[in-house]
């Protein structure tokens, strides 16, 4: 009785839309019984990941107020009082870190498979389009948790718009909605993470999943079956209809199934985890802050520290134009021949040494050992073993190693920065009389202490350094002066 | 997609083509039409879009804002001052607060530097024992005339202009500096207006 209501009503429905029979065979259109695996599950992850991202965005908009006045303070309701709010705050934070991840999964699972190839370029470009717009949404979602991260984030985004030559100060102005980092900046923002590229996301996924159903899902690549412009689409034809499975279920089962593993890791992560702050309100007149990015562009957190500062300009604007172009360009001058990675060792070298880099730069990007440990002065004392048995000279020289701040930059023990070299064994480097030149006048990327050292500090102080070697080595000596003795 | 199922009425007889008919006609009047209203609507918007990098903003870049009595600034030390921007809109909130570093040098004499790194704009911090400016972020750091010391920012810091008017420290402010349009360049001559190296 319900049975024949549902089908009469579905039936009712379907006359008018007339969508039944498309999408039926959109559904069970047939797929290489070999693409039917569970390598070919991250695009549709994705997918998911995106409508959860909508889902949870929509909600967020509800209660966010894109105001500088209130932006923080609207985020603090949401996690403390809006019911569920911190959750879904947390939903939508861990869904964009893991749709990063999925994108790029996604994008070297279709590299190595070849399946940028003929004829499905095109689905390739539009792919690295949409990589583009999730990065795009990965950023501009971190200026709408409108906290100092976002605040400094946006200065370091201004800064890098100003070395553009010629049009530099005209974009730091675009990009900041006026002169300077300020109300018309979130607002801007905000349009453009909440209506600009969403809806360029719908477009660009909508063409992206019409190709994918025109031209088919990728078979599984064998060594040796070269794509040839002529005959590709015979042949493929001929896999899919000799020995097909219809899309639905043969091959959606295996992406259901992880789609809903997806799902469970963001909830469990979100409910565990929390949402991502904000940390402190977006005052810029609060100089005792450490601003660092979001954890997927840490990577180029590490490189703007890393770049020799005399490249950095040109690498950091053409860098981004040359990648993109090759992005773009690979499948139109590499759109025919071998598809199987076990072919292709140049494609594998590429991923391994693009996700070994990446990799690298994060992890360095997580320790920053680049930055000054601005405290390290003041909190983290000389260690004990450091100052048995010195003379008190060499005692005042410890105490002028910590009042200068060259704790910061310089690590004793294992603690303080990294910026410099440790100073454990620097008297078996360098000499008395190295150490004072150093000291006064810098070089090597440290800064000169002559103005600020008076000739009795400058004494202590390298007293002190002379000491600074294991117990079983002897301090460097100078070797022309070992000739003469 | 099959088409709908009502079954399509016989096309009406087609009448004797003129050589100006007005079915001619409607098709470029149309397009006309639709390009000039289309014009005025986009460009509009593109002028509205383009608003903030455009000289005629209503609103000017730069002007002269106090950084209060010049008494808080004792010689021969390096101070902390924040100001409201001069152009702050109603919902700015606590952006509209910036922050500088003043060096009083002599009674009459001082340097105004932007808090911003001329690296990329992070917050710069002053440590008055070693008579340096570090940067958090990548390890920028200036001597205490703001001058580059070591790390990877290609300049000194950013200095604002400054008049003494009043017993009262002005400096000339209200813009991001960056490398682009670092403030010193929009010098209009403070009294004491110093460019640094």
């Amino acid at each position: 009785m319900l049975m024949r209501l549902i089908r009469t009503l579905l039936g009712w429905f379907d006359q008018r839309l007339q969508l039944g029979k498309p999408m039926g065979e959109a559904m069970t259109h047939p797929v290489p019984r070999s693409s039917a695996s569970w390598a070919y599950v991250f695009g549709s992850a994705s997918l998911t990941l995106l409508m959860l991202q909508f889902a949870t965005g929509i909600c967020l908009a509800m209660v966010y107020v894109p105001s500088a006045d209130e932006a923080w303070n609207s985020l603090q309701v949401l996690n403390q009082q809006q019911t569920f709010g911190w959750y879904l705050r947390a939903l939508h934070g861990w869904g964009s870190n893991f749709m990063v991840a999925m994108v790029l999964v996604h994008m070297i699972q279709v590299f190595l498979f070849g399946a940028f190839k003929y004829p499905r370029e095109l689905t390739w470009i539009v792919g690295v389009f949409l990589l583009l717009m999730t990065l795009g949404m990965a950023f501009t979602g971190q200026v709408l948790r409108f906290d100092q991260d976002s605040y400094w984030g946006l200065g370091i985004g201004a800064s890098i718009m100003g070395r553009v030559p010629v049009f530099g100060a005209a974009l730091v102005k675009l990009m900041l909605g006026g002169p300077i980092i300020a109300g018309e900046t979130l607002s801007r923002f905000f349009a453009i993470h909440v209506f600009i590229v969403p809806g360029a996301l719908i477009g660009f996924v909508g063409l992206h999943l019409l190709m994918v159903l025109k031209l088919g899902v990728n078979e599984w690549p064998a060594p040796g079956r070269v794509v040839r412009r002529e005959t590709y689409l015979k042949e493929y034809h001929e896999l899919t209809h000799r020995d097909g499975v219809p899309f639905v279920p043969d091959a959606f089962r295996k992406d259901l199934v992880f789609s809903g593993l997806v799902l469970f890791a963001v909830a469990t992560c979100a409910a565990v985890f929390g949402p991502y702050g904000p940390n402190g309100a977006p005052d810029p007149t609060v100089v005792q802050t450490v601003p660092a990015p979001d954890f997927f562009f840490l990577w180029l957190y590490a490189a703007l520290a890393l770049l020799p500062p005399n490249m950095e300009t040109f690498l950091l604007l053409v860098g981004p134009v040359v990648g993109i172009g090759i992005l773009l360009a690979l499948p139109l001058v590499s759109g025919t021949g071998e598809k199987s990675w076990r072919r292709r060792p140049m494609a594998v070298l590429v991923v391994l040494l693009s996700v070994i880099s990446l990799t690298a730069l994060t992890k360095l990007g997580l320790h920053a050992p680049w930055s000054p440990i601005m405290n390290a002065w003041s909190s983290t004392p000389v260690p004990d073993e450091f100052l048995k048995g010195r003379s008190p000279l060499e005692l005042q020289g410890a105490v002028v190693l910590q009042a200068k701040q060259c704790r910061n930059c310089h690590a004793l023990g294992g603690l303080g920065g990294q910026r410099g070299p440790a100073l454990d064994s620097v008297a078996t480097r360098l000499t008395g009389d190295q150490l004072f030149r150093q000291v006064l006048q810098g070089g090597g990327n440290m800064p000169a202490y002559g103005k600020n050292l008076s000739p009795p500090e400058a004494t202590a102080l390298v007293a002190f350094l002379k000491t600074l070697h294991p117990k079983d080595e002897r301090p460097a000596v100078d070797a022309s002066l070992v000739g003469a003795r | 997609m099959p088409a709908p199922s009502p079954t399509p009425s016989p096309a009406p007889p087609t009448p004797p083509v003129r050589k100006f008919s007005r079915r001619k006609w409607l098709m470029p009047v149309g397009i006309a039409l639709n390009a000039v209203a289309g014009a005025l609507i986009a460009l509009p918007v593109v002028g509205y879009l383009l608003a903030p990098a455009s000289r005629k903003q209503r609103r000017e870049d730069l002007d002269w804002v106090s950084l209060g009595d010049l008494t808080q600034f004792p010689v021969g030390e390096t101070r902390l001052a924040t100001y409201r921007n001069p152009f702050v809109r109603p919902w700015d909130g606590d952006t509209g607060d910036i922050a500088c570093w003043v060096r009083r040098i002599a009674a009459d004499k001082l340097q105004v530097f932007a808090i911003n790194c001329a690296h990329l704009g992070c917050p710069v911090r002053w440590f008055p024992q070693s008579g340096l400016f570090m940067c958090p972020c990548h390890g920028g750091v200036y001597y205490e005339d703001g001058s580059r010391a070591s790390g990877p920012p290609p300049r000194g810091l950013f200095e604002y202009s400054y008049k003494l008017d009043g017993g009262r420290l002005w400096i000339k402010a209200g813009q991001m500096p960056t490398l682009a349009s670092p403030p010193s360049v929009a010098s209009t001559g403070g009294t004491q207006g110093c460019s640094c190296a």
